[in-house]
């Protein structure tokens, strides 16, 4: 089978873009694994993300999952079977929170009995009261319930590989560290492996069982958290990890 | 003046009901023209700002000529009767569906799109299930602008010879009749407030989801 996600090699240069968003890429994820890939904005993250579901395609280099080239696939296929949560969470305004969620499971034609079951399934999962909140439209739910609903339209049809683009940068902290915990805990009973970006250190120290930290379309580091804070590979990561330790003396200071 | 009016559909209801028939069925017909060519442009438009920057202000420019010399202009065109009458209230009523129809599928939220999309919908299913549904109550508005205009300008249509409600008008003012001018005047009047009624309760079911 090899890896569940294996990058060779892949680069991207937009156009009219003066340097590669992803620049000779290389890195392999073995199954079950929950990386997360920190950067500030433009570092290229975010189209590492897009090119797994391939919304964005290489201009060279290779991507397969699970030992399959994708861009020998189906390109509509290859994204049923992943999970994708986005920060603006893209939920439709006049599908119900039930029929969001059903989205994916109806593209692959599951019997009406089986997609109802999966959604309330479901929405006990991510603590929703399937009878309360079915049939309600996301404008009646918080940012932090429509963020819920997001993650679970992206786990309707059991995908192994669940792909999350800054899913909790639009989330006020309270919440987010109760949805950080949550999400931590689902991954713990589930083989998915996820790719989760971010450009919070903390939450990609806390998340991640290995770390990637970008900087202008290349991997600098890619390390399980404790070598990051040890070991930073260069100035760009150390100066990372001493924002993250800068903002604990802040925090000492009033102890 | 009650009385005369009284009098006049105890004599003419025929021929009233005839008049506002032809009324409805020359706005209808423009109407449906101006919705299937402003849709298609707007569609095609929607997201090409380089083909909008030629086809809005062509279509915005015909939108400024007055609906009486549009009628007219079309004399020598298409001569008399009801194809040009709802060549040119089409002419009319394509702007504001072309407008709104664009701004309504830019509207739609990238992320929705994008999602939609990563969520491996086909581009026939975007469109269908996602792009149109969130782009309808703008489009719809866009037609009951464009409702409202075709009726009241239709009323205009008698001078060239296509009939409709505006006959009963240019006869009141041709014989003096006030009368004439009411019955008219309030029925398009009528017609017009009703179709605006109609599309509002419209919109409103289909914005539904937004504000429950």
């Amino acid at each position: 089978m090899g890896y569940a996600i294996e990058f060779q090699d892949v680069t991207k240069t937009f156009r009219g873009a003066g340097r590669p968003a992803a620049d000779h890429v290389d890195f392999a994820a073995d199954e079950g694994e929950f990386i997360t890939i920190l950067g500030s904005s433009g570092c290229g993250k975010t189209t590492l993300l897009k090119m797994v579901n391939r919304l964005y395609e290489p201009d060279s280099g290779k991507i397969t999952l699970f030992g399959t080239d994708i861009s020998t696939m189906d390109v509509v296929k290859v994204r049923r079977r992943i999970g994708y949560v986005i920060q603006q969470i893209g939920l439709f305004p006049h599908f119900t929170v039930g029929e969001n969620i059903a989205i994916v499971p109806r593209l692959l034609k599951w019997e009406k009995e089986k997609v109802d079951a999966r959604v309330e399934e479901l929405l006990e999962l991510i603590g929703l009261e399937p009878e309360e909140y079915k049939n309600r439209y996301p404008a009646q739910l918080s940012g932090g319930q429509q963020q819920r609903v997001g993650l679970a339209r992206a786990l309707a049809a059991d995908p192994k590989i669940l792909l999350m683009d800054e899913p909790f940068g639009a989330i006020d902290s309270i919440t987010r560290i109760k949805l950080q915990d949550e999400l931590l805990g689902l991954h713990r009973g589930m083989e998915k492996t996820v790719l989760f970006v971010t450009h919070d250190i903390e939450e990609a120290l806390k998340m991640g069982t290995r770390v990637m930290i970008m900087n202008e379309g290349k991997i600098v580091q890619f390390d399980v958290p404790e070598n990051i804070i040890r070991n930073p590979a260069d100035g760009f990561v150390k100066s990372l990890v001493e924002s993250a330790k800068a903002k604990e003396q802040f925090w000492e200071r009033f102890q | 003046m009650w009385e005369q009016i009284i009098a006049y559909f105890e004599m003419n209801s025929e021929r009233y009901f005839l008049m506002l028939g032809e009324h409805i069925r020359i706005s209808l017909c423009s109407l449906a023209i101006a919705v299937v060519i402003g849709g298609l442009v707007g569609v095609f438009c929607a997201g090409r700002y380089r083909i909008q920057s030629v086809a809005v202000p062509v279509f915005g420019t015909l939108r400024i000529v007055p609906s009486l010399a549009v009628l007219l202009l079309m004399l020598p065109i298409l001569g008399t009767g009801m194809i040009p009458a709802v060549a040119a209230l089409a002419l009319l009523a394509i702007p504001p569906v072309l407008m709104n129809t664009i701004s309504g599928l830019e509207s739609v939220p990238e992320a929705v799109l994008e999602t939609a999309k990563g969520l491996g919908m086909e581009q026939s299913e975007i469109w269908k299930k996602v792009r149109f549904p969130l782009a309808l109550p703008l489009i719809l508005t866009g037609i009951k602008t464009a409702a409202v205009e075709i009726i009241a300008s239709a009323t205009l249509a008698a001078k060239i010879g296509a009939g409709g409600l505006g006959d009963i008008i240019f006869t009141g003012i041709g014989l003096f009749r006030t009368e004439l001018l009411l019955i008219g005047g309030l029925s398009v009047a009528a017609l017009s407030v009703l179709t605006g009624v109609l599309f509002g309760l419209l919109e409103k079911a289909m914005l539904r989801y937004r504000n429950i």
